[in-house]
């Protein structure tokens, strides 16, 4: 088959980069129990092994009071919290509540912001993982037009 | 094949502010096909990583829950004029695709 030189050359350099990747990054999956969990304590306790966290002042969770459109919702999570090693974001309602998860490098900033799908109204809480244990703030979503397509 | 990703990258001082959105559906598995009635297989970016010269500054791990389209923004610092930011995802189907951008 005539993959084309071209094609060739890049997948070599994605391998290449890929290949260059640090040890720990590379060995880490992606966590599939935790994204398969179908309620928000088991999700955390297949990601953290533990579903218990301590409410922080220190995250600022950006989230609209009300999303028209649940396929698209606006999440930014900030906080002075020290030695951030992950930032997850979990939607209690949704059918399965773990809806994403940054692990951050020494050296980035723990102020993240994405978009995100919701099933219909719930709290959304932003878990802060630091070496002190993990710590949240959780905000309540109104949601007109449930986003999960199901 | 061009790449279906976007990156902006803003340097003050050592601090890059990048901000990426990438073209993906991003399907939940629970969308049915209103021709066929049929589900639609779940179709999603399962891990995202940004590296810096080589180095990773973001890893994202990804469910159906995150938007049609992610975007996604976030600052590292230790950053540079010249330095080379590679933007690249893997799909649940094991599709791929990458960008690099230069910072400047």
């Amino acid at each position: 088959m005539h993959i084309g030189r071209r094609l060739f050359l890049k997948g070599t350099v994605a391998l290449a980069t890929l290949l260059t990747l640090p040890r720990a990054l590379l060995a880490a999956v992606w966590p599939a129990s935790a994204f398969g969990a179908t309620d928000a304590s088991n999700a955390m306790k297949e990601l953290f092994g533990t579903d218990q966290t301590t409410d922080s002042g220190e995250i600022t969770l950006g989230a609209p009071e009300i999303a028209e459109n649940g396929a698209v919702v606006p999440i930014s999570i900030k906080t002075s919290l020290k030695n951030v090693e992950s930032v997850s974001i979990v939607v209690e309602k949704n059918p399965r509540p773990l809806a994403i998860s940054f692990e951050i490098p020494p050296g980035t900033r723990p102020n993240v912001a994405c978009r995100i799908k919701m099933g219909e109204t719930s709290p959304v809480m932003a878990v802060v993982k630091t070496p002190e244990g993990l710590f949240s703030a959780s905000k309540d979503v109104k949601v007109t037009i449930g986003g999960c397509g199901g | 094949m061009a790449s279906k990703i976007k990156v902006k990258v803003k340097l003050e001082g050592d601090l890059a502010e990048v901000k990426s959105l990438m073209l993906h559906p991003m399907e939940t598995g629970a969308r049915k096909d209103p021709d066929t009635g049929q589900k639609i297989p779940a179709h999603h970016i399962t891990d995202l990583t940004f590296l810096n010269n080589g180095e990773p500054v973001m890893v994202v791990r990804c469910s159906t829950a995150v938007a049609k389209d992610p975007y996604f923004s976030f600052s590292f610092g230790g950053a540079k004029a010249g330095d080379t930011l590679t933007v690249q995802w893997v799909d649940n189907l094991g599709q791929s695709d990458s960008l690099e951008t230069v910072l400047s």
